[in-house]
């Protein structure tokens, strides 16, 4: 007997704050205006996706002591838009990236209770650690933590919110008119946690959620990183979009559940992918290297080889070969607030395979950056990219995608007409919203059943 | 259009189900809703039914208490409640006209965060946010961030008690400075989109904002674009020369508590006098009155009503604003006198939102309207617009202009 059909779990990832996404398409809208964000979450949800993602950055990149110019920048705040989005929509899943460097865990927990509660259960909560002095600088604690300490900080602060959204149990609110007793428990939502990072007591001042606790995700590729998912997690969002890598991730993620007495289902694994469609595979190819000379401006492709050589670039021509000087070793002080920068943990190797392999290939600068960056994850015709996606959901190489177009806001309309009717006849994808609350659309279990299972197993 | 002389600015303040503590025992409340986004929806769509300026929604770091500075324990009263700047997200959308203000403690918050809250706010409502700073001086909220030790006060009066106090609104009027330079850190066409250069963004117009003080300091800029009002509206709730004080150096919009016209005409007289020192004389400040209303058809089917209340909460329910009980007509009456006093406006307190709410909407504003002292249409877009202010110029653009000159 072969194999049920696995479902496949797709999101919507507003194009960021990042070279990827082509804001000088006629076509790209507003990345701040509330009606791109209306018609992005409404084509998500006309498409029956599970949920909209949403990134995080909380200071303005650098690259040369100047604010970085070259790509979107400005985003609003994450809870505000959320949840205005969850007032015109009815049944998409709303995700935030939110920092545990940079907030305390009362107050996240009732933004993320309230979101749930305002949205009738669609909240999701992608965990976070910063990890630099540059962001802290915006705010009240200043500074950063250690290396070693981020994960330790991010830990204890999700089990502190944990702690506080299952504070109120969900039965204290009777608000029994004629007796006149509005609460059961005058001591609802009574708390106290003591620890490395956080020393509070109280009692937290929001009712129990319709999901409980809101759908956590986290990034994070690390050992270490891992290990936190598969203890804590609902879902990863990780970067493995190749079907070899995508394997093996899945596999070591998976595996490590059972030591945390869960199975393997009560995590999704979900990397973000980016897509090309065209009518046919060749005229897609065709719209991929268009695209990708877009996202990879000559300036942009000096900027990306900035962030290895941690030099000033600008002399060097990016139609020219790659410089023949070394990196510069050491703090990298040119690029401040990214995330690629720690990518490459040895300049020196990179700069030298690079160098290598636009010898070989006769690239320049620019095809060097764009042959080496991120490149489309799908690119084909809608056939073409259905099938590749199922057949990477199938293999195990992922529960799902959180796709990432390239444009605002239309940018997954052609995905939403094309691709997911195409899913839909293979019975791989819903074509209606089961459940009312996210963690229904992911199959996951609310955590109030799961406390209530691990009694009676008990 | 300019408004009348005699045309006056109304606001209600939400906070549950009204605010008489036995609000939600009346038949009209719903308080198995409050913890929902349909709630809230109908209280602001009611409230835009009757061209009011805006709402105010209140909030607090921790559980509500009929005590002012300690948590009550008490279960026969409303406890709980939704994050106000959430609430007024969600409420947004689906209004066009009304301004929406929610409540923002200063004392335990990020003002890098809540820049940018209010500020998307502002996108969403398109023009229509604004916030109401609050500080508090509680133990036991302080006890939930762990950050930084509150002094106990007791009595409320004592001097070292208000010098903590003091501070706290210190504080606070740092905190509105921080966020305004957060909304001017992006001059309004710093974004380019130049494609000649491949530059998204003009960064010559975006500017750090380097503030400093004891409490903390922000560097910027923010990394939401300046919002559609260039600054949403900011306000304050103030009781004496202190928070006075803040409202003169920070706000927008001040909430006062007079009890009779002789208070209110005090009031007034000492916020413009420290509006002067703080340099801003030349600017519209607008100073409301705060009431509590319980508004009937029949006076005495309003008092009976309060008697009722107070039977059900066991106790006379006293507020720092003047209760009134009454007609929608005497309200207009009060409400005009008042205004001779120098108020500009009222913020009132539904003591039942269910109840007076509509009773404002639908009697009070039609009486004023007859009266010729509110507006008979939405005649502005923005929330600043309906309140005659202005679309501030950007202090960073204007500094370089200076220096270019």
């Amino acid at each position: 007997m072969s194999k049920p059909l696995k479902q496949i779990h797709l999101a919507a990832h507003f194009p960021g704050v990042n070279n990827t996404t082509v804001w000088s398409d006629p076509q790209a809208g507003s990345h701040i205006e509330f009606s791109s964000f209306v018609h992005f979450a409404r084509t998500a949800e006309r498409a029956k996706f599970d949920f909209l993602f949403l990134a995080e950055g909380l200071r303005l990149r650098e690259q040369g002591g100047k604010i970085y110019d070259l790509d979107v920048v400005g985003r609003p705040d994450t809870f505000t838009v959320l949840t205005a989005l969850a007032a015109v929509t009815e049944h998409l899943g709303l995700t935030g990236t939110i920092n545990s460097t940079f907030n305390e865990p009362y107050e996240v927990a009732r933004q993320f209770a309230s979101l749930d509660h305002l949205s009738d259960g669609r909240a999701a909560w992608n965990v976070v650690t910063s990890w630099d002095a540059f962001t802290g600088e915006n705010f009240r604690r200043g500074g950063f933590l250690p290396q070693n300490e981020r994960y330790s900080r991010a830990k204890e602060f999700l089990q502190t919110a944990g702690e506080l959204f299952d504070s109120w149990h969900g039965d204290e609110v009777l608000a029994d008119q004629h007796t006149g007793t509005f609460l059961r428990d005058a001591k609802a939502g009574a708390f106290v946690h003591s620890g490395q990072h956080f020393d509070i007591e109280g009692q937290f001042n929001v009712p129990r959620s319709p999901q409980g606790r809101p759908v956590i995700f986290q990034a994070g590729d690390s050992d270490e990183g891992r290990e936190f998912a598969a203890s804590t997690a609902d879902a990863i969002f990780s970067r493995y979009a190749t079907l070899k890598e995508g394997r093996e991730f899945y596999t070591d993620v998976k595996n490590r559940l059972a030591k945390y007495g869960r199975h393997a289902d009560q995590l999704k694994i979900l990397p973000a992918a980016s897509f090309v469609l065209g009518d046919t595979d060749a005229e897609a190819e065709e719209l991929a290297r268009e695209v990708r000379r877009l996202q990879v401006s000559g300036a942009t492709a000096i900027k990306h080889l900035e962030f290895v050589w941690n030099r000033d670039l600008s002399a060097y021509d990016p139609d020219g070969p790659l410089p023949d000087i070394d990196p510069d070793l050491g703090e990298h002080t040119v690029a401040r607030g990214r995330a690629q920068v720690r990518m490459y943990r040895d300049p020196l190797a990179t700069a030298r395979e690079w160098r290598e392999r636009a010898e070989a290939n006769n690239w320049s600068i620019r095809d060097l950056v764009i042959e080496t960056g991120n490149r489309q994850n799908f690119v084909g015709s809608p056939a073409t990219v259905a099938e590749t996606i199922n057949d990477f959901v199938q293999a195990d190489a992922s529960d799902g995608f959180i796709l990432v177009p390239h444009i605002t806001p239309g940018g997954l309309d052609g995905f939403a007409d094309t691709v997911v009717p195409l899913l839909q006849e293979r019975g791989v994808f819903r074509t209606e919203y089961e459940g009312t609350t996210l963690r229904d659309r992911l199959g996951l279990a609310h955590p109030d059943a799961e406390a209530a299972g691990e009694r009676a197993a008990s | 259009m300019s408004s009348s002389p005699s045309s006056l600015h109304l606001a209600v303040a939400l906070d549950g189900a009204g605010w008489h503590p036995a609000a939600w025992r009346e038949p009209v409340a719903r308080p198995r809703e409050l913890f929902t986004a349909r709630y809230w929806a109908d209280l602001v769509a009611e409230a835009e039914r009757g061209l009011l300026d805006f709402v105010t929604i209140e909030d607090g770091l921790g559980l509500q208490s009929s005590h002012p500075l300690e948590p009550d324990g008490r279960t026969d009263q409303v406890r709980g409640r939704l994050d106000a700047v959430l609430i007024a997200a969600r409420v947004a959308p689906l209004t066009r006209h009304i301004g929406i203000v929610p409540t923002v403690v200063t004392t335990h918050t990020e003002p890098f965060h809540l820049s940018k809250a209010i500020a998307t706010l502002d996108y969403v409502s398109t023009g229509r946010a604004g916030l109401r700073v609050q500080i508090t001086a509680r133990q036991n909220e302080a006890a939930h961030f762990g950050r930084r030790p509150i002094p106990h006060i007791d009595p409320l009066n004592d001097p070292p008690a208000w010098e903590s106090v003091a501070a706290l609104f210190d504080e606070a009027a740092d905190y509105v400075e921080v966020v305004r330079r957060l909304w001017d850190s992006w001059e309004d066409d710093a974004e380019i989109r130049d494609t000649a250069t491949g530059r998204f963004i003009d960064r010559d117009k975006l500017h750090y904002v380097d503030f400093e003080s004891p409490h903390f300091s922000v560097k910027g800029p923010s990394i939401t674009p300046r919002p559609p009002q260039g600054q949403p509206i900011v306000t304050a709730l103030a009781h004496d020369t202190v928070p006075y004080r803040l409202v003169a150096r920070s706000a927008d919009v001040g909430y006062v508590t007079p009890h009779d016209t002789g208070q209110a005409r005090a009031i007034v007289e000492e916020i413009r006098t420290e509006q002067t020192a703080a340099g801003r004389a030349g600017e519209l400040l607008h100073v409301f009155g705060d009431l509590v209303v319980l508004l009937d058809d029949d006076p005495a089917e309003a008092a009976a009503r309060r008697e009722r209340l107070d039977a059900l909460a066991g106790y006379a329910y006293t507020s720092d604003a003047r209760i009134f009980a009454g007609t929608p007509a005497q309200l207009a009456d009060l409400l005009q006198e008042l205004a001779s006093a120098g108020l500009s406006g009222f913020r009132l307190r539904p003591a039942v939102a269910g109840h007076d709410l509509p009773a404002i909407t639908r009697r009070l504003v039609p009486e004023l309207q007859r009266r010729g002292a509110f507006r008979q249409a939405y005649e502005a877009d923005t929330l600043r617009g309906l309140l005659g202010l202005t679309r501030p110029a950007n202090r960073y653009a204007t500094a370089t202009a200076a220096v270019g000159a």
